[in-house]
């Protein structure tokens, strides 16, 4: 395959996100700029300009009318997807880290960092139909991890909250009260910072990564870890095929370390796993930074992976991809 | 604009055809209704001929379902930092470099199958290939495996010198008459140099070179093996950078496999280089 180069972004990649049919990719880095691009032949469609600070995660709404973004400069916009207006603006007292739309788009969960003494948060918003009468109140607000929650994202009917981060454990949250139903064996779970989340395409199960080099397969409902995939290196993002028994891992060595050592060295691809078998299927190479941010897209035939070196990768599989025997 | 263009020397050669050279334009039949397209060429050949090629082709329509949403959103306007966005910006590139999926190979499989092949010939009555440097036995084991590894200091066989009884560090006196280290080699009893370590590494041992830096012992592994088994194959990595120095070599089991081998590949355009394929020269005495 040829993959398709996207050179929108002048910072390291930081989030990746197809929308649901597919046809648009957006792309959060740490410059400002969101951007939304043709997945088909990378056409930058256009960016979302407003943001003052690195932006952490994105998502989309259903009918990919809104989009919600995560920004290190303390808020989270909702934006018009084909304008680029921005509606709305969250303000907070500490960069926003994850976003996501519950099912329905009704409701967004907001993860905050730590910030000056105060510990990280995760806000529950509604979000309104009509943009004018968006409010800026949360519905509650959740506290208790430390450090960052680097995802946070909705379960199964919207009546759970799954969030992962600094403090390695992975946790379920009651999305009417905010109380805590659940966390990860801290033994089962991860031994380092869960660096991503996604969930599968039809959200019963969800895959995370982490920089202890692994990562782990989890049943929504019970957060019971049901694989786990071993790698060499850090893993910063990892994601579900729709299509196909297959995971796709990246991350590769610490972003300081790369200047030290060989290119080779730095292990910078997307590995494919099968995620039954726990097997690793093969790698793709081409970044020459860490992997920070993969996708799949909606069919399960291309994906993109974003890099440190600031470039998306769009993939579109060979014919050869979809007769891989293990 | 004048009709006349000033003559160029890069024309000369279109102009040498003349009107005798004009070759007839292409012609396109079809597609008829079963979508079959016959498409008749004229080419000219090196050697002066016309040649006709006729290409029958079957068109065939694939169609793709789309979201209304999606064939809408195709026409949206763009906004942001991609408005008046002209190409010479060049953000998205389609990358000239074909990647591949790249398997993944286990890293102890090699070797494995290395053993089994072993234990293969072995049993295929091959088995002179095994020659223990202990014993000098044929066939029955591995030199590490030898039963009479003990028995070797003492019996003399071996790299030691008879009569030498320190471990490698002689006292004897050597060729220089002071008593100092001598090698294996330089001491009496010895044939050669060290002849009986690099035994085998020298039998239908073939050097490849002008390979490229990304060739690795799989893909060599992949090249040769159509012409027969290989005992074994060294890339020569650079120790510092730890990219390929660009030669290896590879150990046929059969002498006639390495010569089929050279014969075949020795000028074979491999990763847009040509390589070399010759015999390895044996070291010289570097001593």
């Amino acid at each position: 395959m040829r993959p398709i180069l996207l050179k929108g972004h002048e910072r390291p990649l930081t989030f990746l996100k197809y929308n649901r049919d597919g046809d648009l990719l957006f792309s959060c880095a740490k410059d400002h700029n969101p951007t939304v691009w043709y997945s088909h032949n990378g056409d930058r469609l256009g960016t979302y300009r407003g943001h003052n600070g690195a932006v952490w995660c994105c998502d989309v709404s259903r009918h990919t009318e809104r989009l919600i973004t995560g920004s290190a400069d303390q808020s989270a916009n909702i934006w018009d997807v084909e304008t680029g207006a921005k509606l709305h603006t969250f303000g907070f007292e500490s960069p926003a880290r994850a976003v996501d739309f519950a099912e329905g788009d009704k409701l967004c969960v907001i993860s905050t960092d730590p910030f000056i003494g105060a510990p990280s948060e995760i806000h529950v918003k509604r979000v309104e139909k009509d943009h004018s009468k968006q409010s800026s109140e949360s519905l509650f607000v959740i506290k208790g991890p430390t450090g960052r929650i680097n995802r946070a994202v909705w379960g199964p009917l919207n009546k759970t909250i799954i969030s992962a981060g600094e403090d390695c454990l992975v946790r379920m949250w009651d999305a009417e009260t905010g109380k805590l139903i659940k966390q990860s064996d801290p033994d089962a779970g991860h031994q380092k910072v869960v660096s991503s989340l996604a969930k599968s395409a039809d959200g019963s199960h969800f895959i995370t990564g982490s920089h202890d080099k692994s990562a782990k397969l989890w049943d929504i409902r019970t957060l019971e870890v049901l694989k786990t995939y071993s790698t060499e290196r850090p893993v910063n993002a990892a994601a579900i095929s729709p299509l196909l028994d297959h995971v796709v891992i990246g991350g590769g060595q610490d972003a300081s370390q790369v200047t030290m050592s060989d290119r080779r060295a730095g292990k910078f691809e997307a590995k494919f796993f099968h995620k039954i078998y726990e097997e690793e299927i093969g790698g793709v190479k081409g970044h020459f930074g860490p992997i920070n941010a993969l996708a799949f897209n909606t069919d399960g035939r291309s994906f993109s992976s974003g890099g440190e070196d600031g470039y998306v990768r769009i993939h579109h599989f060979d014919a050869d991809y979809y007769h891989i025997k293990m | 604009m004048g009709n006349r263009r000033e003559f160029r020397w890069g024309d000369a050669a279109d102009e040498d055809e003349g009107i005798e050279g004009v070759l007839p334009p292409m012609h396109v039949k079809g597609p008829d209704d079963k979508g079959v397209k016959i498409i008749t060429e004229w080419r000219k050949r090196e050697d002066g001929a016309k040649v006709k090629v006729t290409t029958t082709v079957r068109v065939k329509k694939q169609v793709k379902r789309l979201n209304p949403a999606v064939i809408r959103r195709r026409s949206v306007k763009k906004f942001g930092d991609a408005v008046g966005q002209n190409s010479s910006e060049n953000l998205t590139v389609v990358s000239t470099e074909e990647i591949f999926l790249e398997r993944f190979r286990p890293v102890g499989q090699q070797g494995q199958k290395q053993e089994e092949k072993g234990a293969e010939l072995a049993s295929l009555g091959n088995a002179s290939l095994i020659v223990c440097r202990t014993c000098g036995k044929k066939g029955d084991h591995w030199t590490s495996k030898c039963p009479f590894k003990e028995l070797a200091a003492n019996r003399g066989f071996g790299e030691k010198p008879p009569g030498d009884d320190d471990m490698g560090m002689s006292t004897s006196a050597g060729p220089g008459g002071k008593a100092s280290y001598v090698p294996p080699s330089m001491r009496g009893g010895s044939k050669g140099d060290g002849e009986s370590m690099r035994k085998g590494r020298d039998d239908n041992s073939i050097r490849v070179t002008n390979l490229s830096e990304d060739t690795r012992e799989q893909d060599l592994q992949e090249l040769f093996r159509p012409f027969g088994s290989i005992s074994r194959i060294y890339v020569a990595f650079d120790r510092d950078t730890g990219l390929s120095r660009g030669f290896a070599f590879i150990n046929f089991v059969s002498r006639e496999d390495a010569v089929r081998a050279i014969n075949k590949l020795d000028g074979y355009g491999y990763d847009n280089l040509i390589l070399r394929v010759e015999w390895a020269t044996p070291r010289t005495d570097r001593a």
